[in-house]
């Protein structure tokens, strides 16, 4: 199935509307949903918070598109709000950050998968497997203070083991800048791979910083503050892929584009038929949206954006487990740091990484304190050490 | 254009309004979540609200576990005071829940259910549990407080053995309804000794002597 986003007239702005009933509507169910289901709603949330971050960076620098930015902005402000409220208030916020780490693992895996640009696909994969770590210490977290084991909330879809330590992912900031994709040369797959991570982890880390301090568990507020500052790496890495060249209206054009592929994706798997018939009318906002930006743009006579829009849509993104793809790659490449804009084994660190470890961990690593020893278990770790009793 | 409510001299309590839109919203809500159908969890042919409260007793214990730990941290971080819990104490209770979680896991493995899996009841017991959770594991909370904590899971802990064992005997599981009531009998010991503690520290706290005078002292 393809979708010509050219051609597709979808929603116009003016009937893009909503009520509060809507925007707050029921949420889908933690304990009977898919995790995929969790983990599209995590996504879109992320897309619309780019979406609406973008969109005020961009109205700060050019005054001639502040209206249109506003029209377009509240109207993804109140797409966010309602795909967001879809999360249940029974799942946790450290419920909610494993579906964080879940998503940020499987859809960055289906990514790394799907990029042609070699550099970049080796970039996803360093990032994933840093994910996957922090999955493992927040799994280890949820365990030993809370006695809860993290597959009722995976499902079974995503292993829950070490990855490449946290400790000692941080790296000075220099060595997080990447080499940008060329706007003039990069297919549309990669750009729209490129904006969807990068929102994902921008919202982690968003959501990180806003959360960690309602923890009263002292290691768990260290923790946070741990895995946010590697998720603020993660945001310097993925956008430092993007072409820094591509102007404002090009890159807004590739925000709509990206809404609608990611959107487009989860209406064709969502299994919760409540939540499909969302993805399906956010896609229609999104087409609308995607034709008056494309209307600016002519307006503005300096690109042509049916130069710039692809003819039809890269396959969708694949919403399931890539569990052996992600074996694969900590098995191949876990022992990896990266150095300027390059990734090196980690017998080439860098004494800039080094120091700034060795300045953070002075006073000891929330991520090895939690962990120490954790071995995932089916009914939590409490599971091995609770002898049969008949 | 509506004008802002006028409200300097107070209104009348009037709370209708909230309360008649969350009516609107009970009434259309979905459960957070239903019994995993039968082939996963539920083999047994029993009651799924058996199963379900079986389930909830498997995450409270696990989740007791994990609560006693917080409190025997606290306790080392604290005086010890008179008529307190030692360490003993709090690690015996401890061991205790963690045997009644392998007693409720057994059982649900007999009777053919996954004791892994979340049941809507102990997802519940769980949101419940979210504030004991904060307060035993905040570095700023006293140890009476932490026993406070702690005394609200003891009370709901023993009702929920009460009535496990109860529909145990009805539903003529006689080895469970036995075995529920012998952790019933932990828990009720498990809740005197809390209450104690909390009577000890409060008395202490207020400058009076560590024990309640008795109904004969205060006889004329």
């Amino acid at each position: 199935m393809t979708l010509d986003i050219r051609n597709e007239k979808g929603v116009p702005l003016a009937r893009q509307v909503f009520t509060w009933r809507d925007m707050a509507g029921p949420p889908y169910s933690k304990l009977d949903d898919d995790a995929f289901t969790r983990i599209r709603v995590i996504l879109m949330n992320a897309v619309e918070a780019e979406a609406v971050r973008f969109s005020h960076a961009c109205a700060r620098m050019n005054q001639d598109l502040q209206i249109p930015l506003a029209q377009v902005r509240r109207i993804e402000h109140h797409q966010q709000t309602m795909v967001n409220w879809l999360n249940p208030p029974d799942q946790s916020p450290l419920e909610t950050t494993i579906g964080f780490e879940q998503a940020a693992i499987e859809v960055t895996a289906w990514v790394a998968q799907h990029e042609p640009n070699p550099y970049l696909a080796q970039m996803y994969r360093f990032g994933m497997l840093e994910d996957f770590d922090h999955l493992y210490r927040f799994a280890a977290l949820m365990d030993r203070m809370s006695g809860k084991d993290v597959n009722d909330l995976l499902q079974s879809y995503t292993d829950v083991r070490p990855g490449r330590p946290t400790a000692l992912e941080h790296r000075a900031p220099a060595n997080d800048v990447r080499n940008p994709y060329d706007g003039h040369t990069a297919t549309a797959q990669t750009k729209l791979n490129a904006l969807t991570i990068v929102s994902a982890e921008h919202q982690v880390h968003d959501y990180y910083m806003n959360i960690g301090p309602i923890f009263a568990d002292p290691v768990a507020r260290m923790l946070y503050a741990e895995i946010a500052s590697i998720e603020e790496q993660h945001v310097t890495h993925y956008e430092s892929m993007m072409d820094p060249t591509e102007t404002w209206l090009e890159k807004w054009l590739l925000h709509e584009a990206t809404e609608v592929w990611t959107y487009w994706s989860c209406a064709q798997q969502e299994s919760n038929t409540v939540l499909k018939g969302i993805w399906e009318r956010f896609l229609d906002y999104e087409l609308g949206q995607l034709q008056f930006v494309m209307g600016v743009m002519r307006r503005a006579g300096l690109h042509d954006p049916e130069e710039l829009l692809p003819h039809s849509l890269p396959e969708p993104v694949k919403f399931e487990s890539q569990r052996d793809f992600v074996r694969k790659t900590l098995a191949n490449e876990v022992e990896l740091t990266a150095v300027g804009a390059m990734v090196v084994p980690s017998t080439q660190e860098d004494q800039s990484n080094i120091d700034y470890r060795d300045q953070l961990d002075a006073l000891g690593s929330p991520s090895e304190i939690i962990a120490a020893q954790y071995v995932w278990t089916p009914g939590t770790e409490l599971d091995r050490i609770a002898h049969a009793t008949h | 254009m509506k004008k802002p409510t006028d409200i300097s001299n107070g209104g009348p309590l009037d709370g209708g309004h909230y309360a008649a839109e969350k009516l609107a919203w009970a009434r259309d809500a979905d459960p957070v979540g239903a019994m995993p159908p039968r082939g996963t969890v539920n083999e047994s042919g029993e009651p799924t609200v058996f199963l379900d409260r079986l389930g909830e007793r498997i995450a409270f214990e696990r989740s007791g576990v994990r609560l006693y730990e917080a409190l025997i941290v606290k306790l080392e971080a604290s005086d010890r005071q008179q008529g307190g819990p030692t360490r003993e104490d709090l690690e015996h209770i401890r061991d205790d829940e963690l045997r009644h979680y392998a007693m409720v896991r057994d059982a649900m493995r007999r009777l053919g259910a996954d004791p892994t899996a979340m049941t809507p009841s102990a997802d519940v017991s769980a949101v419940m549990g979210l504030g004991l959770v904060q307060v035993l594991n905040d570095p700023r909370s006293t140890l009476t407080q932490c026993l406070e904590a702690i005394l609200v899971a003891e009370l709901v802990d023993n009702d929920a053995w009460v009535l496990l064992a109860d529909l145990a005997d009805e539903l003529r599981q006689d080895d469970l309804a036995r075995d529920f009531r012998g952790a019933l009998g932990q828990e009720e010991v498990h809740l005197e000794q809390v209450r104690s503690w909390i009577a000890a520290a409060v008395r202490d706290q207020a400058g009076l002597g560590r024990t309640p005078p008795q109904p004969d002292a205060r006889a004329p």
